[in-house]
C-alpha cells in the first residue's frame, strides 16, 4: 500500500499531471469505500459538518448523483447549482456564480461545464478544493479514476494492457482522461473511429512514449485488445453532415459478431448513458464481458475517495480507518448516522 | 527646442548608424550633427540619450483604441497613452468601433478626438465595405480625405472574392493600400486556437493553419488580377508567409506585418488562461521559425502589435467564451530585442526598419530623421533591465500574457511633434 504517497495538489483537475503513484494512492483508498457500498448502512460520519458544492452548469444525471451519493455516504451535506435552475440564463458570468456559491461556504467546490478549463479557471480564484466532474472536451478526471478501478479488479493490473477506444475520440473528455491515466502504467492504446473522430495529433498527447495508434477499421482495432472502451456517440455529432447515423453503425458499432476477434476475456467498459443499437448492441452492453454496471458502482466509491482526500486526507493524512487494511470497512464509522 | 545629445542615431531611410545630436524646433526637426556640434541656445531643453538608440518615431499600423463604443475597453486617450510609453508616435487604429468607421464623420470624430486627447498621432484605418458586413463598399473616397491612410473589414476577411476584386480595383484607384484579416471563416468556425497536438490535448476547438493561408492564396491572387496594394494584416502562418515572398518576387505591391505575440510565443504556451486567446491563434513551433526568418530576409515588412484591449468583466471569463486579443503597446519594442534582436537573428537597424520606414512605405508615407521633417523620435536603450507590470499600464485593460515577464531592453522616450509624449 502506497499509503505514503503525498497527493500535491489542493483541487482535482484533470489526470495529465498526477503520478502513478498518485494514481495507485487514489485507487488504493477506493478500495475500504467499495467495501461501503456493500454494507446494510453505508452512512459514515467522516465528513460531517462539511459541505460539498455540487456545480453542474452543463446537464448530468450520473456524475452528478454519484458525486452526490458519495458526499452524502461521507457525512457531507450537499447545495446542488443545475444549468436549468441557475442564473446563468439571466447573464452571471461564470466567475460571479462561482462566488455566489463559495460565498455560502462550502469546503469543497465540485463542478461540470461545457467549456474546456473552466474548472481549471474557477480554480485559479477560488480558495477551497475544486474537483473537476467534467470540462467540455477536456478531462473527465473522476471517470478516468473509476474506470481504472473497474479495470484493475477484473484484471488484476493495470500494467502493460491494450486499451481500444472505439468512437469520437476527439471530443471526448472520458478518452483524455483514461489515456492521461493508463499511459502511466504502460498501457498501449489503440484509438478508433472515422478520421474527423480521430485526429493524428491523439497519437502525442498521451505520457512521454506512450504508444498510440489511430486506426480506421474496427476489425483492426479489437484485434489482441484487454480493455474495450466504448464512447457515446452524441447524436448532435451525428447530425453534423460528417457521418452518417446509419454509416456508423456498419462501420464501427460493437456487436457480438465483431467481439468474436477480441481476445476471450476481454473487458468492456462504457462511460454512459448508452445508445444502445448505435455504438454497442444490447446483448454485448449486457453481457458477460461487460463491466458497465460496475462502473457505475465503483463511481461513488472512487468519489467518496476524491472527496476524502482533498477535504481531509490533504491536512490530516489517510482515515485512520483506512490505513493499512484496506480489505476492511472502517467498523466504527459503518454505524454511523445522523 | 529640444536637444537630444549623445545618442546613437540609427535611421533606415539613409542607413545612418553614427553618434548624433538632434535639434528640434517647434514640431520639425531643425538640425542633425555630430555629437557636439550643436550649441545649446537659450531656453533649450536638452534630453541626454548617451547610451540609447535615437530613431525616427516608431508606428505601429495596427492597434484597437475601442473609441467609440467600448471606452470601458481603452479609450483614444488611455490607448495613445499606452502607445507613447511603448514608444509609438504613430498608432494606426483599426476600424471595428461601435459604430464602425465606414464614414467621414466617424473617422473625423477620431481624428478630433485624436488632436485633443491623442498622446502620439492617430491614423485611423477605415471599413472597406460599410460596417464591415461584406456586401457594399464603404465611404472610401470620403474617408480619405477625413484623414485615413488604409482600409479593412479586420475583425474579418473582406467577404468574397468578388468583393475583393472591387475593393481593390477601388483603392488602386484611390491609391491606398487594402489591408486584409486573413481568415475563411468556414474552416476556422468555432475555434478558439491553433489546430495541433495542443488543441487536441487541451480540447479546445482549434482551427488549421489553413484557415489564413487559403484567404491569403485568395488575396494574392486578386490582388494580381487588380495590381491593388495588398497588406496582409498579423499574418502567423509558414504557409502565408511562403505566398506572400511568391508575390513578392512576381513583382506584385503585397506586403505584410507579424506582431511580436507571433513571433515571441507558440500554441504549446496556450494554457485556459484567456490572455493566450487572440486571432490568428498562437501558432506552431514552426511557424515562429518561419516568421523569424521572414523577418530577417525582407519579406515581413512590418512589425505591428494588433494591441486589442478588453476590459476584464469580458476577457476573464472561459477561454472558449472569451473574446480574443491582448494588449501590444508596452511591450513590442522589448519582445522585439528580446526574441529578434538580441538572439542574433536581425541587426538593430533591421528592428528599427520594421517598426519606421516598414510600415511607412506600405502606407505610403515617409519615415526619416532629416532637417524639415516632423520632430518624431523614439528612443530606447537595447541594454536597460525592466520587468513588464502590466497593473501599471495606462491601458484601460489588463489583458496581457507578458505581465510580470523580464526585459533586457526597452522604450526610453518618445517624442511626437517636437514634444516629449513619454519619458521613462
Amino acid at each position: 500500500m502506497s499509503v505514503n504517497v503525498n497527493y500535491r495538489f489542493r483541487d482535482l483537475l484533470a489526470l495529465e499531471p498526477l503520478t502513478a503513484d498518485e494514481i495507485t494512492f487514489i485507487l488504493d483508498q477506493a478500495k475500504p469505500f467499495q467495501q461501503i457500498q456493500r454494507n446494510p448502512l453505508k452512512k459514515l460520519a467522516t465528513l460531517r459538518g462539511k459541505t460539498v458544492a455540487l456545480a453542474f452548469f452543463e446537464n448530468s444525471t450520473r456524475t452528478r448523483l454519484s458525486f452526490g451519493t458519495a458526499a452524502s455516504r461521507l457525512g457531507a451535506d450537499t447545495m446542488n447549482l443545475q444549468a436549468e435552475a441557475s442564473s446563468l440564463k439571466k447573464g452571471e458570468t461564470l466567475l460571479d456564480t462561482a462566488n455566489n456559491l463559495n460565498a455560502m461556504m462550502p469546503d469543497c467546490f465540485v463542478m461540470r461545464h461545457s467549456s474546456s478549463g473552466a474548472a481549471d479557471f474557477v480554480a485559479r480564484h477560488l480558495e477551497i478544493p475544486v474537483v473537476n466532474a467534467g470540462d467540455g472536451t477536456h478531462e473527465h478526471p473522476s471517470q478516468g479514476l473509476l474506470d481504472a478501478l473497474t479495470i484493475r479488479d477484473r484484471k488484476g493490473t493495470l500494467n502493460n494492457l491494450n486499451v481500444t477506444i472505439l468512437g469520437d475520440i476527439a471530443h471526448s473528455r472520458v478518452a483524455r482522461s483514461n489515456i492521461h491515466l493508463l499511459g502511466k502504467f504502460g498501457c498501449r492504446f489503440t484509438l478508433c473511429g472515422p478520421a474527423m473522430w480521430v485526429p493524428r495529433e491523439l497519437e502525442h498527447i498521451g505520457p512521454p512514449g506512450t504508444p498510440i495508434k489511430c486506426v480506421y477499421r474496427v476489425e483492426e482495432a479489437l484485434e489482441d485488445a484487454d480493455v474495450i472502451i466504448v464512447l457515446r456517440v452524441q447524436t448532435e455529432r451525428l447530425s453534423e453532415p460528417s457521418l452518417s447515423h446509419n454509416d456508423y453503425i456498419l462501420l464501427y458499432q460493437l456487436n457480438s459478431e465483431r467481439m468474436k476477434l477480441a481476445k476471450p476475456d476481454a473487458l468492456i467498459l462504457h462511460p454512459g448513458p448508452i445508445n444502445r443499437g448505435t455504438e454497442i448492441t444490447p446483448d454485448v452492453a449486457d453481457g458477460p464481458r461487460s463491466a458497465v454496471l460496475e462502473q457505475v458502482t465503483n463511481g461513488v466509491s472512487v468519489r467518496m475517495a476524491i472527496l476524502y482526500l482533498l477535504m481531509v486526507g490533504a491536512s490530516e493524512g489517510i482515515h485512520p480507518a483506512l490505513e493499512g487494511k484496506p480489505e476492511t470497512p472502517p467498523k466504527e464509522s459503518a454505524h454511523a448516522s445522523d | 527646442m529640444l536637444l537630444i545629445k549623445n545618442g546613437r542615431v540609427l535611421d533606415p531611410a539613409s542607413q545612418t548608424d553614427a553618434p548624433r545630436d538632434i535639434l528640434l524646433d517647434g514640431d520639425r526637426i531643425a538640425e542633425i550633427a555630430s555629437t557636439g556640434r550643436i550649441t545649446e541656445a537659450n531656453g533649450a531643453q536638452t534630453f541626454d540619450a548617451d547610451g540609447l538608440i535615437v530613431a525616427p518615431g516608431f508606428i505601429d499600423m495596427h492597434v484597437h483604441l475601442r473609441e467609440p463604443g467600448q471606452e470601458n475597453s481603452e479609450t483614444i486617450e488611455t490607448g495613445t497613452h499606452a502607445a507613447a510609453r511603448g514608444g509609438f508616435t504613430v498608432v494606426c487604429c483599426m476600424p471595428n468601433t461601435k459604430p464602425v468607421n465606414d464614414n467621414a464623420s466617424i473617422t473625423r470624430f477620431i481624428v478630433d478626438r485624436a488632436k485633443a486627447y491623442g498622446h502620439v498621432r492617430v491614423w485611423p484605418i477605415g471599413a472597406a465595405s460599410i460596417n464591415s458586413k461584406g456586401e457594399a463598399i464603404a465611404d472610401i473616397a470620403a474617408m480619405r480625405d477625413a484623414g485615413i491612410v488604409a482600409v479593412s473589414d479586420d475583425g474579418r476577411p473582406i467577404a468574397s472574392a468578388k468583393l475583393a476584386r472591387q475593393i481593390m480595383d477601388y483603392c488602386r484607384t484611390l491609391d491606398l493600400p487594402v489591408i486584409e484579416h486573413a481568415e475563411d471563416v468556414s474552416l476556422a468556425a468555432g475555434a478558439v486556437m491553433r489546430e495541433g497536438i495542443a488543441s487536441t490535448r487541451l480540447g479546445l476547438p482549434g482551427m488549421p493553419a489553413a484557415a489564413e493561408s487559403v484567404c491569403v492564396a485568395r488575396d494574392v491572387q486578386v490582388a494580381e488580377l487588380t495590381g491593388a496594394r495588398l497588406h496582409i494584416a498579423h499574418l502567423s502562418a509558414k504557409a502565408s508567409l511562403a505566398q506572400v515572398r511568391f508575390a513578392k518576387q512576381s513583382g506584385l505591391r503585397v506586403t505584410c506585418e507579424v506582431t511580436p505575440h507571433h513571433f515571441t510565443l507558440i500554441d504549446e504556451d496556450v494554457t485556459y488562461d484567456s490572455r493566450y486567446k487572440m486571432n490568428p491563434p498562437l501558432a506552431a513551433r514552426e511557424d515562429r521559425q518561419a516568421l523569424w526568418e521572414g523577418l530577417a530576409d525582407g519579406t515581413v515588412d512590418a512589425i505591428a502589435t494588433d494591441h486589442a484591449p478588453h476590459e476584464p468583466a469580458i476577457k476573464d471569463v472561459e477561454f472558449d467564451r472569451a473574446p480574443f486579443g491582448i494588449l501590444g503597446f508596452e511591450t513590442a519594442v522589448a519582445l522585439a530585442l528580446e526574441q529578434l534582436v538580441h538572439t542574433g537573428r536581425i541587426s538593430l537597424m533591421r528592428m528599427v526598419e520594421l517598426f519606421t520606414t516598414g510600415p511607412a512605405r506600405v502606407l505610403g508615407k515617409d519615415r526619416r530623421l532629416a532637417i524639415g521633417e516632423p520632430g518624431d523620435i523614439t528612443i530606447f536603450s537595447p541594454e536597460r533591465p525592466w520587468t513588464y507590470q502590466v497593473s501599471e499600464s495606462t491601458s484601460k485593460s489588463r489583458n496581457s500574457p507578458f505581465d510580470g515577464r523580464s526585459f533586457k531592453g526597452g522604450p526610453v522616450a518618445t517624442i511626437v511633434a517636437g514634444k516629449i509624449a513619454y519619458r521613462h
